[in-house]
């Protein structure tokens, strides 16, 4: 079992390009065995990050660990235990995937050779890519290309995999097996440490998220602690909705909002069973209330106060 | 890996086109000229070995420091503009591991380049021309073998001639994530060093250039050899190695790799 709790930590990690704060201090805690999803629009800083964490480029201020191992001193002991995919795949388009692959394991220090020729087959099988195997990189679609670079990170057991948009180009389908796989070998033991513009993707296959904003990091925590970063909504279907609306008010209910026979309003901490009474005691028939399940976009915008847009 | 590629195969075939041509062109034109031309070609006709020699002095100024400039000017920048860089070092290779294995192939590539030009030439010279005893430049003969163990000799030291021209390429390619710009670059410096080269009013400059002594092969071919200038480019090529690859691995070592 891995000695150290957090396969990812950082403390007050900053990365400046002249003026621009492309990282502004932040404090990652990735928990060790979680699927951690990285949520930022584009340009909120995310690759950056992905950057300093995996040694490319220099910090200008902060510390960071991975796997219990100091960085950027421990980069050797540490980065064999990491599989990366950083901005797209990339690799030499004269040569088969399978070749690349080869020559990939060969570069490293820990790549043993007796079993690489079966290491590259099974990452390839894993990632669905054995038919295309001996066809050269150059005549690869996008989504074959990124499916390489995941079998590249998987050519052998990891403890820690760091994937930027894995998704980035794929079809629904092959989306959907990305997940599946991520999930898979989150299930194996591995941290997955999963960058995302993708509200939708982090929902679905993470345990954890971090939440960047303009190089900062607003939040982190398991998924439901970040819901809670949201207030709450309480949907009402009622027979006198003016009324109705008047009690709620009364009770402190805000954002109030009417479309036909629905109410839809922040709880600000009020308890839905507390509305409910009042309303019936009020005279008013109910015949819905739904206390709304919220979703991380709604934690997002409250986290943020904005959409979910390209940072300017 | 190097040698698998489209490009530096098309170089390597250009290296041997041109003793073959050389050859050819002599042969067909029945001899010497004696109207100047490249060193060596007049002897051509007496024996196949000063077609390698010949070859090596038409490819020195220009075709081997070009397949150089190509293959160093790649080497880091090459793999920056692919986006393997980032994945090399992510693997991880170590920087300075990544640098010394890249260094190693270019100098090995900068013997291979002098090499196959001299094979090609005897090649093509014996197919062409007599291969009996060789008259050296010092007007004395020494046996067939003896010359052809010069000219092996001759593309050594050729091929250890390009070494500063590789630091400067691979110095290059350390600045610049475009392969194209670090090639420029590095034939520039061989363009700006010709330059000098030939202007008298920098004469003190000359012993400096990287470019001086890289006809001093042909005092391989004297009888007895004379070696103080070729241990001068020797020492000469070492500094520029030494120094350019130490600016190279400063930079490898401590940029940020954006590409």
């Amino acid at each position: 079992m891995a000695s150290h709790a957090f396969a990812i930590e950082t403390h007050g990690l900053a990365k400046s390009f002249g003026a621009v704060h492309a990282v502004d201090g932040i404090d990652l805690a990735v928990p060790a065995g979680s699927i951690y999803g990285f949520l930022g629009p584009n340009g909120s800083g995310k690759t950056t990050t992905i950057r300093v964490l995996l040694g490319l480029v220099n910090p200008s201020a902060g510390t960071w660990q991975l796997l219990g191992h100091r960085m950027p001193g421990q980069a050797m002991a540490a980065l064999p235990e990491v599989g990366a995919l950083v901005e797209g795949p990339a690799f030499y388009p004269w040569l088969t995937g399978e070749e690349n692959l080869v020559r990939f394991d060969a570069m490293g220090p820990d790549g043993q050779r007796q079993t690489r020729h079966a290491r590259v087959a099974e990452a390839l099988t894993r990632v669905g890519l054995s038919a295309a195997a001996g066809r050269k990189y150059k005549a690869y679609s996008l989504g074959m290309r990124q499916r390489l670079g995941l079998a590249a990170a998987l050519l052998r057991p990891r403890q820690l995999l760091v994937l930027d948009e894995p998704t980035n180009g794929m079809d629904p389908q092959g989306t959907r097996e990305i997940r599946h796989l991520v999930r898979q070998l989150g299930s194996e033991g591995t941290t997955v440490f999963l960058s995302s513009h993708l509200l939708s993707e982090i929902e679905q296959v993470c345990t954890h998220a971090g939440v960047m904003h303009r190089g900062k990091l607003l939040a982190q925590g398991t998924l439901a602690e970040l819901r809670t970063t949201a207030t709450p909504r309480l949907r009402v279907e009622v027979d006198d909705p003016a009324r109705a609306g008047a009690v709620l008010e009364r009770l402190g209910m805000s954002h109030l909002e009417r479309s036909g026979a629905q109410l839809t309003g922040s709880l600000d901490g009020l308890r839905p069973e507390d509305c409910c009474r009042a309303l019936v005691e009020a005279g008013v028939g109910v015949s819905l209330l739904v206390p709304e399940r919220l979703s991380l976009e709604d934690a997002f915008v409250a986290l943020t106060g904005e959409g979910f847009d390209v940072a300017g | 890996m190097v040698f698998g590629r489209a490009r530096v195969r098309a170089l390597l075939g250009l290296l041997v086109a041109v003793p073959v041509f050389l050859a050819l062109a002599v042969y067909l034109t029945g001899g010497p000229t004696h109207a100047g031309g490249p060193a060596f070609l007049d002897q051509a006709t007496e024996n196949g070995v000063f077609t390698a020699l010949a070859s090596l002095a038409v490819t020195m100024p220009f075709f081997i420091p070009l397949s150089v400039a190509v293959v160093a000017g790649d080497s880091i920048a090459g793999e920056a503009s692919l986006g393997t860089l980032r994945y090399l070092l992510v693997r991880p290779s170590g920087r300075s591991r990544l640098l010394f294995a890249k260094a190693a192939v270019v100098a090995l590539f900068c013997m291979v380049a002098a090499l196959v030009v001299v094979l090609a030439g005897i090649v093509a010279g014996l197919a062409f021309f007599p291969h009996g005893q060789v008259v050296t430049l010092s007007g004395t003969t020494i046996p067939f073998l003896d010359g052809f163990g010069r000219s092996l000799l001759a593309a050594l030291v050729v091929g250890a001639s390009m070494f500063g021209l590789a630091a400067i390429g691979m110095f290059a390619s350390t600045f610049t994530d475009a392969p194209i710009v670090a090639m420029a670059m590095t034939i520039g410096a061989v363009v700006v060093a010709a330059i000098l080269d030939g202007v008298s009013q920098v004469a003190f400059l000359h012993p400096w250039l990287f470019t001086n002594y890289w006809l001093a092969f042909a005092d391989l071919l004297r009888e007895p050899m004379r070696s103080a200038n070729i241990w001068k480019d020797l020492a000469l090529q070492g500094g520029y190695a030494a120094f350019f690859g130490s600016v190279a691995w400063a930079r490898m070592t401590s940029r940020d790799v954006l590409a």
